[in-house]
């Protein structure tokens, strides 16, 4: 491992500070920057540790509820409100990783983590172009069963691999940061972007930049919500393929729905598509089909990966599905 | 004024000197130096959970994935910090007795993972396969323990003398007992 100097921060006014030497990190739960930094992938000169600061998770007037930064995913799974107002949330945590990992993992460390895919990590031998911009991408024409099908390029064709982010990105929640020149927020559907020509940009974050908290508006029909995900073994494993959905039926008919999709891209992906064809149709199998279907429309296969497609709209039907049966039998 | 007072962390109840090295982690500072070999390096990038140890009573994680520096302050409880006054912990006399382990290697990070995974379960942390959220008292089943215990492999394939021995351990623990006659009676 490359040497660095450690520092920690007591706010987050100390943190942005530190934060804004060239070279430094901000170090959270370290489940993935220690390990990026063991490949030598990463290699910051500071690593700035923010792990101790704001970890509160609390409702603020106007009902929305405020997630502090450094909130391990475990308490964030566990919070009576994230289970009683958004189920969608605490699943996708508990789906995520292993229970020691989801203890140190922090909420924005989770929303920064980077992608797993195996050339991305290959740092000697693999040509990456989110790790060295420019130098080709060797999982283009590689072993890319676990990589993107919708919002790819030439450049990057990496996958996102939260599973949090995803029920993250179907709450429309807000990202508040600051920086040297003040704080702001961002909604999570613009803070990470589609690979285009510069993958190595992963989101909207300025250098320098911290998260220092989560907002989620309140979504009543968020209180039916499910997360659903489809990995290589029962536990354990990224997913290739995740869906997170909230359903609202009003005598039979779709009233509102969120729909995103993980494993599929390069950033959580927010079905819009299936949702604008959801809204006012029968809830039942058909609709939810041509929903995912049109959603899917736009995805490409590579060598590998063509069952996602396929998986991607089996997914969508079976957690709708669920959702609306779930619907029915409370009314 | 300056102060020189030396950065520490306590380690099965020993106050310790961090390492000056920032680069080193939870693991190797165990291993390689305070000689506490039983924590296990098995892949060293959290993928197996063989170095899992605890922190401030019973939070488990991955002391590979830890750099030391960054518990200052903390209480670190590795699997030599288990067994009291020359006696096994009960969990370890468990997996004893309903062969938890084959090899060996794999069994410091189940041991404190199940703590771990025990105070979780008590606290009412949901799991993946916990069907209902409301629930605050989760019932303990071999689904649960499976589930939660995912993050910790074992190559000789010892899991069910594992999930028998947990099992076991939460029959005979005092709050499970205490708790049990309200969950029996409906």
């Amino acid at each position: 491992m490359t040497p660095f100097t450690f520092a920690r921060a007591h706010d987050a006014h100390e943190a942005v500070r530190l934060g804004a030497a060239a070279g430094s990190k901000y170090l959270g739960g370290g489940t993935n920057l220690v390990d990026l930094m063991r490949e030598s992938v990463e290699q910051p000169s500071t690593l700035v540790d923010v792990s101790g600061l704001s970890a509160g998770i609390e409702e603020r007037p106007g009902g929305s509820l405020w997630i502090g930064a450094a909130a391990s995913n475990t308490a964030l799974a566990e919070h009576r409100i994230v289970r009683a107002r958004f189920p969608l949330l605490s699943r996708a945590i508990a789906a995520g990783a292993s229970g020691q990992i989801r203890n140190m993992a922090t909420v924005a460390g989770n929303i920064l983590q980077r992608t797993r895919c195996t050339y991305f990590y290959d740092q000697a031998g693999s040509r990456c172009n989110k790790r060295q911009p420019g130098q080709g991408c060797d999982a283009l024409d590689g072993a890319n069963r676990n990589h993107a099908v919708l919002g790819a390029s030439s450049a990057c064709v990496a996958t996102h691999p939260s599973d949090m982010c995803v029920a993250l990105a179907a709450l429309d929640a807000v990202v508040h940061l600051e920086g040297s020149n003040g704080a702001r927020c961002v909604p999570f559907l613009d803070f990470h972007l589609l690979p285009e020509d510069h993958p190595e940009r992963e989101t909207v974050m300025q250098p320098g930049e911290l998260i220092t908290a989560i907002e989620l508006q309140p979504l009543p029909m968020a209180a039916h919500s499910s997360y659903r995900k489809v990995r290589d073994r029962a536990s354990y494993a990224f997913a290739l393929v995740s869906a997170a959905a909230a359903l609202d039926i009003e005598d039979g008919v779709v009233k509102d729905v969120r729909l995103a999709l993980g494993g599929v891209a390069h950033k959580p992906w927010r079905a819009r598509i299936a949702e604008d064809a959801l809204r006012g149709r029968p809830a039942g199998f058909a609709a939810f089909e041509a929903a995912a279907a049109a959603e899917l429309l736009a995805a490409r296969p590579l060598r590998d990966n063509g069952f996602k497609i396929e998986l991607a709209q089996r997914t969508v039907v079976a957690v709708l599905g669920s959702l609306a049966a779930r619907s029915a039998a409370r009314s | 004024m300056q102060s020189t007072v030396i950065p520490t962390l306590t380690v099965n109840g020993a106050e310790v000197a961090l390492p000056g090295d920032p680069r080193v982690s939870l693991l190797d500072f165990l291993r390689e130096h305070l000689q506490l070999s039983g924590t296990k390096k098995g892949c060293d990038q959290g993928a197996c959970g063989a170095c899992t140890v605890l922190v401030d009573g019973e939070k488990r994680i991955l002391s590979c994935l830890a750099l030391a520096v960054q518990y200052q302050g903390r209480a670190i409880t590795s699997v030599e910090g288990l067994a009291q006054e020359g006696k096994l912990h009960p969990l370890q006399q468990a997996f004893i007795e309903h062969d938890g382990f084959q090899c060996g290697y794999c069994t410091p990070g189940q041991l404190c993972s199940a703590l771990g995974m025990a105070a979780e379960l008590r606290r009412g942390v949901p799991s993946y396969v916990t069907v209902d959220l409301s629930e605050q008292d989760i019932a303990f089943s071999s689904d649960e323990v499976r589930e939660r215990m995912s993050g910790n492999l074992c190559r000789c394939g010892a899991y069910n003398g594992i999930v028998a021995a947990l099992t076991e351990h939460h029959a005979a623990s005092p709050q499970h007992a205490q708790r049990q006659p309200a969950g029996e009676t409906s």
